[in-house]
């Protein structure tokens, strides 16, 4: 039955909707027009909204000045890095878990998510000096390795939701028409669970992407992905607006549009397949 | 059915994940507990000692420690509380028929996208700055002195900081949840008559409390651990006014490379931690139950 709401009550509730929405918005708004701002006009009192002289030049300006595009490349390799890493690990136990439960499998699962609650500072001090002495520290190899190892539960977590979902007579059908377990896997499995993957790969490259204790703690200059290239704008340096939006905005553009994308995997994925 | 051959397949599918996460939480928190207990400073090499539980008094017995505690608590109170009560107003809101409603809540979702570092910084200087920043610029615009918002609030500041980051979360599960509860019911509470609070005090409410509890779990994980939006808005200070147990224990690490006295701070945040995780695994499991 369709509900009969007058227009008038539609068109408050989008008034009210609209305005919540763009304040909410108004921060990532202020940053991308300020990009394109010289730089006395970012901080030009009162502020110009739209009719200032636009440019580009603080994107060229970030680029040669910082080479922006190496830590894009280092977050591009960190956080594919360790979302495929993660997912080669993940996918035979979440399968494993999925379609042959034993007793124990809620309460392994229970047990990794529990690793997700123990602060990272909690083991800073070791793995810091672990990473100093192997000379890890400011790789993106070790970067990658705690990402995958971080993110590696709710990455099981996720893939055992969807692969939940799969019905497993259709395995124990071409179990008896003789396929063999690497067969079953690579003919049946995998082609349903492609979106299930597809999913979590892009929450935990939106994850990754955004990690900003692990990347602030262990890189430097070599391999500092964007979350650590921002915090150095945090110096005075950080007093040059248009170039710190420019930067803020090429650092957050990818995630922006990958995460507008996926926004009902979002909720699936963060809840661990709570809330659907 | 699971045959004995799939059985032992199974179980060396499950083992690299559990072996690695194994290690991950074995190795690295033996060894914090080892250091805690020694005195070791990475300024001067090769004069490890003993030294019992000095450690753990002297973190025990810093003021600012105990200023770090109440911060940490105070941003995850401040932050949930902003956000459930913000998420449910919000999601009661976009749940309303109205026009262009993918707009809003693409909108609405945007700040968790951001990554924390920028979301600080753009704060910091384009908001909150007392000289160039909007809020001084509206201040100015009603006749008002501009407010240092990082330095006569830091610790305010930041909760305003990432409950922005996290309002979105909350909004976005708590209107999918929403979205769940069947529209026969809210029409048949309706023609029984029951009114608007009624109707979200005995109807809405308690369909979202397992959302809400969802919510809060998670989001109490990530609020234990800020660090980045204090590192690069306030640095933990004026003093330590704005100093999480995090931050504290980052700075005696990386800062004083006081090996010793940081690990002992991470293994009081270790035992905290799991006091919270204990209360909530409850609260969820009943819930996840019910």
């Amino acid at each position: 039955m369709a509900r009969n709401v007058s227009t008038q009550r539609k068109l408050l509730t989008t008034a009210a909707a609209w305005t919540i929405g763009i304040l909410i918005f108004f921060p990532i708004l202020w940053t991308f027009l300020t990009s394109f701002k010289t730089e006395a006009q970012a901080i030009a009192s009162p502020p110009a909204f739209l009719f200032f002289d636009w440019t580009v030049e603080n994107y060229f300006e970030v680029q040669s000045r910082s080479d922006y595009f190496k830590h894009f490349m280092n977050s591009v390799v960190i956080s594919f890095g360790s979302t495929l890493l993660g997912l080669l690990i993940a996918i035979p136990s979440a399968w494993a878990m999925a379609f042959a439960p034993a007793k124990r499998t809620k309460d392994v699962l229970m047990w990794m998510l529990s690793t997700k609650m123990m602060p990272p500072v909690g083991v800073l001090v070791p793995l810091y000096l672990m990473f100093r002495n192997t000379g890890l520290l400011d790789t993106r190899t070790g970067l990658v390795m705690v990402l995958t190892l971080i993110n590696l539960p709710i990455i099981i977590w996720m893939l055992y939701t969807y692969f939940k979902e799969i019905p497993g007579e259709i395995l124990e059908a071409a179990r008896m028409d003789g396929a063999s377990l690497a067969k079953e896997i690579i003919y049946v499995l995998t082609p349903m669970a492609i979106p299930g993957i597809a999913s979590t790969l892009l929450l935990n490259v939106i994850l990754a992407w955004n990690e900003a204790f692990w990347t602030l703690n262990l890189s430097a200059a070599r391999a500092a992905p964007l979350t650590a290239f921002i915090a150095s704008y945090s110096s005075p340096e950080g007093l040059f607006y248009a170039k710190l939006s420019a930067a803020s905005t090429m650092a957050i553009a990818p995630i922006l549009i990958l995460g507008w994308f996926s926004q009902k995997q979002l909720v699936r994925g963060l809840t661990f397949g709570a809330v659907k | 059915m699971a045959t004995l051959h799939t059985r032992s397949a199974a179980r060396l599918m499950i083992a690299p994940s559990v072996l690695l996460l194994l290690a991950w939480m074995i190795v690295p928190l033996a060894m914090t507990i080892y250091f805690s207990l020694l005195r070791y400073n990475l300024l001067m090499p090769g004069m490890e000692e003993f030294a019992g539980l000095s450690n753990y008094t002297y973190f025990l017995t810093d003021p600012a420690f105990f200023q770090a505690i109440f911060n940490t608590l105070a941003i995850v109170l401040g932050v949930l509380f902003i956000t459930v009560v913000g998420g449910i107003g919000l999601a009661l809101l976009l749940d309303q028929p109205m026009f262009g409603q993918g707009i809003v809540r693409i909108l609405v979702i945007a700040p968790f996208l951001i990554m924390p570092t920028v979301a600080a910084l753009v704060w910091k200087n384009m908001f909150m700055n007392p000289v160039n920043g909007i809020f001084a610029w509206l201040a100015k615009l009603f006749g008002l002195q501009p407010f240092d918002f990082l330095a006569n609030a830091p610790l305010f500041s930041i909760i305003i900081i990432v409950a922005w980051q996290w309002l979105p979360f909350a909004t976005l599960i708590l209107l999918t949840a929403l979205q769940s509860l069947d529209e026969e019911q809210k029409e048949a509470a309706q023609m029984d008559g029951a009114g608007a609070s009624s109707r979200f005090i005995y109807l809405i409410l308690p369909h979202l409390s397992r959302a809400i509890t969802v919510v809060i779990l998670i989001q109490t994980i990530f609020l234990l651990s800020v660090f980045a939006e204090i590192l690069v808005t306030t640095n933990g200070g004026p003093g330590t006014q704005s100093t999480n147990l995090t931050f504290l224990v980052y700075a005696q690490a990386l800062l004083q490379f006081d090996v010793g006295g940081a690990s002992a701070g991470g293994i009081i945040a270790v035992i905290l931690a799991n006091i919270v995780a204990f209360f909530l695994m409850r609260m969820i499991g009943k819930t996840l139950e019910a």
